[in-house]
């Protein structure tokens, strides 16, 4: 075995309240795919951050190829060979392929000269990409691509991939896989962040598990079962959600013709969606990320009005209310952001539940916030969520992500919805709270509401849907029973992948 | 109506939104650099008096120029250290800095009201200027009117061609993203609002040296606002910036031209709004691009 690429000893970085990283030690070896892994909030990105320069470690050092290595900023890291695509895309909207690649670049060539440069790399591993087109009007597999290229020109020795599949949909992901692959029998190392376990089984040689800042593990995740591996991030054991199949009732939501243009630039336009719910069931909504989801929620919560007979309520046309006649007819909705849409950062927990829970539990009288019933209705969703917080009048910015998250979920289900719509339920949640969050959508189901997910976590809809339906380009699919659907036709769904076919042919 | 010339309406509207031309790209620079400075009017004014005090105490108006630009862009760094370094709120802190450079312009300017100070000659463009209509519209103006359109050209090359500019509009569209890929942020800003004050400065000392030219408190009667108005209105792209300072000049130097003939039996008060009127009307009906993404946005380099 030769020397190792790049080996960290002892990296400790510790933030005011929590010690990101504490004494990381492990080696990644040429050509060799290294998964990391742990859940949201194990130190995960201030670990890759500090390979990349944009932190530095307050203890330990990192060795490349024998020699030592700290880069004070992200241009000596790259420049020392290490190359990074980000979880949520460096990238500028209102620019073009072209010009995101040179701002990723040291000495960027002229313009014309490097969307050549793009065209061949593109061609070469397999990634489609026309280096004149804004950024803005791009797909989330896209916009990845664009980041990938940005690295590959740079012909990076050890390129790190943060969360890359989280916005792709299964067809993208065996692409990348491919690339990735070809890469390393290029001799280029790869750090692989992850918590999608099956994926890490696919691709990578080996694997260190994070869990609170600490290494809790070494394995080959060829031979590791991934629930070994996922007990080991989480610490503990995991349960399945469960469910007993309940019948489902009459219609209580139907969506005719549903169309609305795009609310903000880039955004997307609904286009002529039907649908009907019937009570008790939960409907998976999936798709990858920019095809529509946030719009259908908006149009859903009321939050953008359309016209008045595209949606209805049990038989009552209700497109022109707005979020708070919604409510009280019984039609909830949790945003899909926590910080400033679903919650106000600075508000207590108690404000926060008056916000949402006002009309439904008489939390509001004469104009009058009734301060004791809004302190008790929170703490009642403290307590049947098991949400971690000092009290009811912490503020929301004071939660974890996963904590917060099961108080803006629960806030909604203890008032009784009869329809509830959620967008990305568990989006950086740790996977404790993601079950809970789940279980509770399904209890919720089970007591004859109707719940509608939007989520991008195709395992997620799986787990808890009874039908799933596909975005794509702001169309919704005919929804499918969820039971025996098989990833290819999900994908198919979905929309496959985006004009990739022929570039595999290719390669 | 018949008594208005047309070549000296056309020749007047160069000079009057020569002025507005200035102040408003130096804005365009700091917006695409994602920073909304509403202090434009108090950078113009206290460029104004700078500039009529410098020129007067050294005779020449082109160390006048040059002090304008200076000290609006001294008092723009106010500004700037506020919201890049104490991340104090971009709206309020600009349209203080617009109260602040207004007391500021009148205390400096005592003593100098009703002052004549130096006057700027014209450019001698031979040839040119005698051309018939285009000489007299195009070519008999001071060297400052070809400099206000020299550095819009200028802007226009330095975003859309230049490695330096590509970097700004990138701050401006996403700071976040900047600072991941190891951008200086701060720098940036701070770089292009120094550079917007400079050209504000220059706009209210045109004012005060060519236009009026002489010194009086509060002469750039909200032509900061316009200017402000105008970067909107041209979808924060220096070439619509042209048209849009020649719309609002063009309509401020027919009101003036009415005015003077007399022509119109309206209350004088009602051409006086017209090109505010204008401006807002085509500001409103133009469906105006997108604004840099993280426009008035505070950044810090946390996590």
């Amino acid at each position: 075995m030769s020397e190792p690429l790049l080996k960290l000893d002892g990296l400790t970085k510790a933030y005011p309240g929590v010690v990101a990283n504490a004494d990381v030690s492990f080696e990644i070896a040429k050509g060799e795919v290294h998964a990391l892994l742990g859940e949201n909030g194990a130190g995960k990105s201030t670990l890759v951050k500090t390979i990349y320069g944009l932190v530095q470690p307050d203890r330990g050092e990192m060795r490349m190829n024998g020699a030592a290595f700290a880069p004070a900023e992200p241009r000596a890291a790259r420049a020392a060979g290490v190359a990074m695509v980000f979880q949520h895309f460096s990238l500028f909207d209102a620019l073009n392929v072209a010009e995101n690649v040179a701002l990723g670049m040291e000495n960027p060539p002229p313009l014309g000269q490097l969307a050549q440069q793009i065209r061949e790399v593109s061609r070469s591993y397999g990634l489609p990409l026309d280096p004149s087109r804004t950024v803005g009007d791009l797909s989330a597999g896209e916009r990845q691509r664009v980041e990938i290229i940005r690295c590959l020109l740079q012909e990076p020795r050890l390129l790190i991939m943060d969360e890359p599949t989280s916005v792709l949909t299964p067809q993208e992901v065996e692409i990348l896989f491919e690339t990735l692959r070809k890469l390393r029998a290029e001799g280029v190392s790869i750090l692989y962040i992850s918590h999608k376990l099956e994926e890490i089984r696919a691709l990578c040689d080996t694997a260190t598990i994070l869990r609170q800042g600490r290494v809790v593990g070494k394995c080959d995740p060829k031979t590791t079962a991934a629930r070994d591996m996922a007990e080991q991030m989480v610490g503990a054991t995991l349960s399945t959600p469960s469910r007993s199949l309940g019948a489902t009732g009459e219609v209580v939501l139907e969506l005719k013709g549903l169309s609305a243009p795009a609310p903000r630039a880039f955004g997307t336009a609904l286009r002529d969606i039907d649908l009907e719910l019937r009570a008790g069931e939960v409907l998976g909504i999936g798709g990858v990320a920019g095809n529509g989801q946030d719009e259908l929620a908006m149009a859903l919560s009321g939050e953008m009005a359309t016209a008045p007979g595209m949606i209805r309520f049990k038989g009552r046309e209700i497109g022109r209310l707005g979020v708070t006649a919604r409510r009280r007819i019984g039609l909830l909705c949790a945003p899909e952001e926590r910080m400033g849409h679903a919650a106000v950062p600075d508000m207590s927990l108690t404000e926060n539940a008056m916000l949402t829970a006002g009309p439904r539990e008489d939390l509001v009288r004469h104009g009058f916030l009734r301060w004791g019933r809004a302190k008790g209705y929170a703490e009642k969703v403290i307590e049947t969520f098991d949400v971690r917080t000092p009290g009811a009048g912490t503020a929301a910015r004071a939660l974890s992500g996963g904590n917060l998250q099961k108080f803006v979920i629960g806030r909604e289900i203890l008032q009784r919805p009869e329809i509830l719509v959620v967008n990305q339920p568990t989006w950086g949640v740790d996977a404790m709270a993601a079950a809970t969050i789940r279980q509770a959508l399904l209890d919720l189901a089970e007591r004859g509401a109707a719940v509608i997910v939007i989520s991008q976590d195709l395992d997620e809809l799986m787990e808890i849907s009874d039908r799933f339906a596909a975005l794509n380009a702001g169309r919704l699919g005919a929804p499918r029973p969820a039971e025996g659907l098989g990833l290819h036709e999900i994908g198919m769904m979905l929309g496959g992948a985006h004009d990739m076919e022929p570039a595999l042919g290719e390669s | 109506m018949s008594n208005i010339d047309p070549v000296l309406l056309l020749s007047a509207l160069i000079v009057v939104s020569t002025p507005i031309l200035l102040a408003a790209i130096g804005e365009l620079v700091v917006e695409r650099a994602g920073v909304l400075n509403l202090g434009v009017e108090g950078m113009m004014i206290t460029g104004a008096v700078c500039g009529f005090v410098v020129a007067t105490a050294s005779g020449s108006p082109w160390l006048g120029f040059a002090g304008a630009a200076l000290g609006a862009a001294a008092l723009s760094m106010v500004f700037g250290v506020l919201t890049q370094v104490f991340l104090s709120n971009q709206v309020a802190t600009g349209l203080a800095l617009t109260l602040f450079g207004l007391g500021l312009s009148a205390l400096l300017g005592q003593g100098y009201i009703g002052v004549k100070g130096p006057s700027v000659p014209d450019l001698y463009l031979p040839l040119l200027r005698d051309i018939p209509v285009l000489g007299p519209v195009l070519f008999r103006h001071d060297i400052i009117v070809y400099l206000a359109l020299g550095i819009v050209a200028g802007v226009a090359w330095f975003l859309n061609r230049s490695r330096a500019g590509r970097v700004l509009r990138a701050v401006g569209e996403n700071h976040d993203a900047a600072h991941a890929l190891g951008y200086k942020v701060v720098r940036v800003r701070l770089m292009a609002i120094a550079f917007g004050g400079a050209c504000a400065g220059l706009g209210g000392a045109y004012l005060s040296l060519v236009r009026v030219p002489q010194w009086t408190e509060g002469m750039t009667a909200g032509a900061g606002w316009i200017a402000l108005a105008i970067v909107v209105f041209a979808s924060w792209r220096p070439g619509r910036l042209v048209l849009g300072a020649w719309l609002f000049g063009g309509t401020t130097a027919l009101q003036l031209a009415l005015q003077a003939s007399g022509g119109v039996q309206i209350p004088i008060e009602y051409l006086q709004m017209a090109p505010y009127l204008a401006t807002i009307l085509v500001l409103v009906i133009l469906r105006t691009g997108r604004a840099p993404g993280s426009l008035g946005r505070s950044f810090h380099a946390s996590s």
